[in-house]
This record gives C-alpha cells, sequence and structure tokens, in this order.
C-alpha cells in the first residue's frame, strides 16, 4: 500500500507522464468547461429571476461569485503547491504553482471589477474601504507579486522557492476574505454559498450559479493545464522526448 | 424567459451598462486566460525548433 503510493508520488515528479497525462484531463476540463460556461451565462442573464430589490443588476453575481471563489481557490492550490515545492523539491509543483498564478489574478481582477461594477447602482459606490473589498485586493497585490517574482529571478529553482515562501505567507490573507464580512460588518453581504446550509435563494437563482462555478473550475484546470505543458516544454528543452515530441509535430 | 422582448433583455431594468459591463469584463478575462496560452505555444515551438535545427548545422 505505501509501495503504491509511494510509486504514485513519484509518477507526478515526472514531466513527461504529467505531461501526458495532462492532455486527458484537459480534454474532458475543455468539453466541460465549453458546456457549463454557455449554459450558465444564459441562464444567469436570461432565464433567473430578477432580485425583488436589486432587479437585473442582480446577474452580475453569476460572474462575480465564481470569480471570487475561484481567486481563492487558485491561491490555495499555488500554497499547497509551494509546500509540496519546498518539502519534496517536485519539479511539477513549480510548474503548477507558476502557471496558476497568472489565471488566478486575472479572476482576482474580475471578482473586483464585477463588484465594483455591481456596487455602483447597489450600494451607490464603486468602490469602499470595506474589510473584504480590501482584502481581495491585497489578493491581486499578492497574485502581483508571485508574478514578479517568477519573472524577476532568473534561476528557475530559486524563482521557485521565493514563489512558493510567498504563496505560503500570503495564504492567511485567504481566511481573512472568508471571515470579513462576519468579523467587520460594514458593506459586503455574507457568503451566497455554505457548504453546510442551503442557499438563502431560490432554486432558480442559485442553480445557474452552481454551474457557472464548476464551469469556472473546469475552464480553469483546462487553461492551467494548457500552460503547465508550455511551461514543461521550456523547462525541458534538451531532453530527448521534448525534441521528439515537437519532431513529431512537424515543425523540427 | 425573464424577459419579454430583446431591447428588454438588452436594457435589464435599465442597469444594462453594468450587467454588460461586468460580462464584457467577464468575456476578456476567458479570452485572455485561452489566448495567451495558446500564443505562447506557437511561439515556443517556433523558437525552440530553430534552436534544434541550429545545433544540428552545427554539429
Amino acid at each position: 500500500m505505501w509501495e503504491a503510493f509511494k510509486q504514485w508520488f513519484h509518477r507526478w515528479g515526472s514531466p513527461k507522464w504529467f505531461y501526458e497525462r495532462s492532455l486527458v484531463w484537459s480534454f474532458w476540463l475543455g468539453w466541460g468547461a465549453m458546456i457549463l460556461l454557455p449554459i450558465g451565462i444564459v441562464w444567469g442573464l436570461a432565464f433567473a429571476p430578477q432580485d425583488y430589490q436589486q432587479g437585473n443588476s442582480f446577474r452580475i453575481i453569476y460572474l462575480h461569485v465564481p470569480a471570487a471563489i475561484l481567486a481563492q481557490s487558485c491561491y490555495m492550490i499555488m500554497a499547497v503547491a509551494g509546500f509540496v515545492s519546498l518539502v519534496w523539491r517536485m519539479k511539477m509543483a513549480d510548474v503548477v504553482l507558476k502557471c496558476a498564478a497568472p489565471i488566478g489574478a486575472s479572476f482576482c481582477f474580475l471578482a473586483l471589477f464585477t463588484g465594483a461594477v455591481w456596487g455602483k447602482p447597489t450600494w451607490g459606490t464603486w468602490w469602499e474601504w470595506d474589510a473584504r473589498l480590501t482584502a481581495m485586493l491585497i489578493l491581486l497585490f499578492l497574485y502581483f507579486g508571485v508574478i514578479a517574482l517568477e519573472a524577476a529571478i532568473e534561476d528557475k529553482i530559486t524563482a521557485g522557492r521565493a514563489a512558493a515562501v510567498l504563496s505560503l505567507v500570503g495564504v492567511v490573507n485567504i481566511p481573512i476574505i472568508k471571515y470579513s464580512v462576519e468579523w467587520w460588518r460594514t458593506l459586503h453581504q455574507p457568503a451566497t454559498f455554505k457548504l453546510t446550509e442551503k442557499p438563502d435563494m431560490p432554486v432558480e437563482m442559485w442553480a445557474p450559479l452552481l454551474v457557472m462555478v464548476i464551469g469556472v473550475y473546469c475552464f480553469f484546470g483546462y487553461s492551467l493545464f494548457l500552460r503547465s505543458r508550455n511551461e514543461i516544454i521550456e523547462r525541458e528543452r534538451r531532453t530527448l522526448w521534448v525534441r521528439e515530441l515537437l519532431a513529431k509535430e512537424g515543425k523540427v | 424567459m425573464n424577459f419579454e422582448s430583446l431591447n428588454e433583455f438588452f436594457a435589464m431594468g435599465g442597469h444594462g451598462l453594468y450587467v454588460w459591463l461586468a460580462y464584457g469584463a467577464g468575456g476578456l478575462v476567458f479570452l485572455y486566460n485561452l489566448a495567451a496560452p495558446k500564443l505562447k505555444r506557437g511561439s515556443l515551438v517556433k523558437r525552440l525548433s530553430q534552436q534544434y535545427r541550429r545545433e544540428k548545422a552545427s554539429q
């Protein structure tokens, strides 16, 4: 049992194995995203009932909440990858950490942007130094920090370690984002989805939201593996299997 | 369907500007996350192919 686990774990360290498996994973994730996202968007924009207080501006929720959930999950994935990279020196963990950062940053930006656009008609302001908004802005800067470290340090191993440390340190911000709406009741409303309770809205409203959240996760996985494969080719360019792979594509 | 007509759908009960601004930004973010890795792949394959060819020629 332990041996089997060790073998499984070791395979994760192999760039070639990861590259080949990720083709299968991203195939399914890509299809999942391509089916779920259009369904969720059309359902949320055109079919879900409007909110009795906010009217139709509430439809921004179908982008805002999935983007915010993804931005936080992505950072937690980076922290786990950073831990694995620091403790076991696993190459693939470095690759995943580096490739996840720009995706997480873009969705963090989207969460902030859609929040501002939603805030204007709802709260009467684009921005307020509310606890959750501020913590989310800090998350965006943490993403920028990881991206900057990866870009600024030439040596891949040193860059990987620096990014891993920042990911691990920055992850304390995640529970702050989560509980900010309960600790400081300033402006932002509490969570829409909780793992333990039924959502506080009718099913016609939260079902498309759930579809969007799952679709955005699929999209994230798809994009992450696209980026990871590029990064693997770049890092392993001197190996025979990468040469053969590119030759097979008819480019050499 | 929650809307009577297409015009009503685009107007979003007076909140059209906000809703479409948010979804426009969303479209750009999704597009970026698709296009950036695919473009990178193209330039990477091209660069490495040239490098391999150069190495072969100098051998």
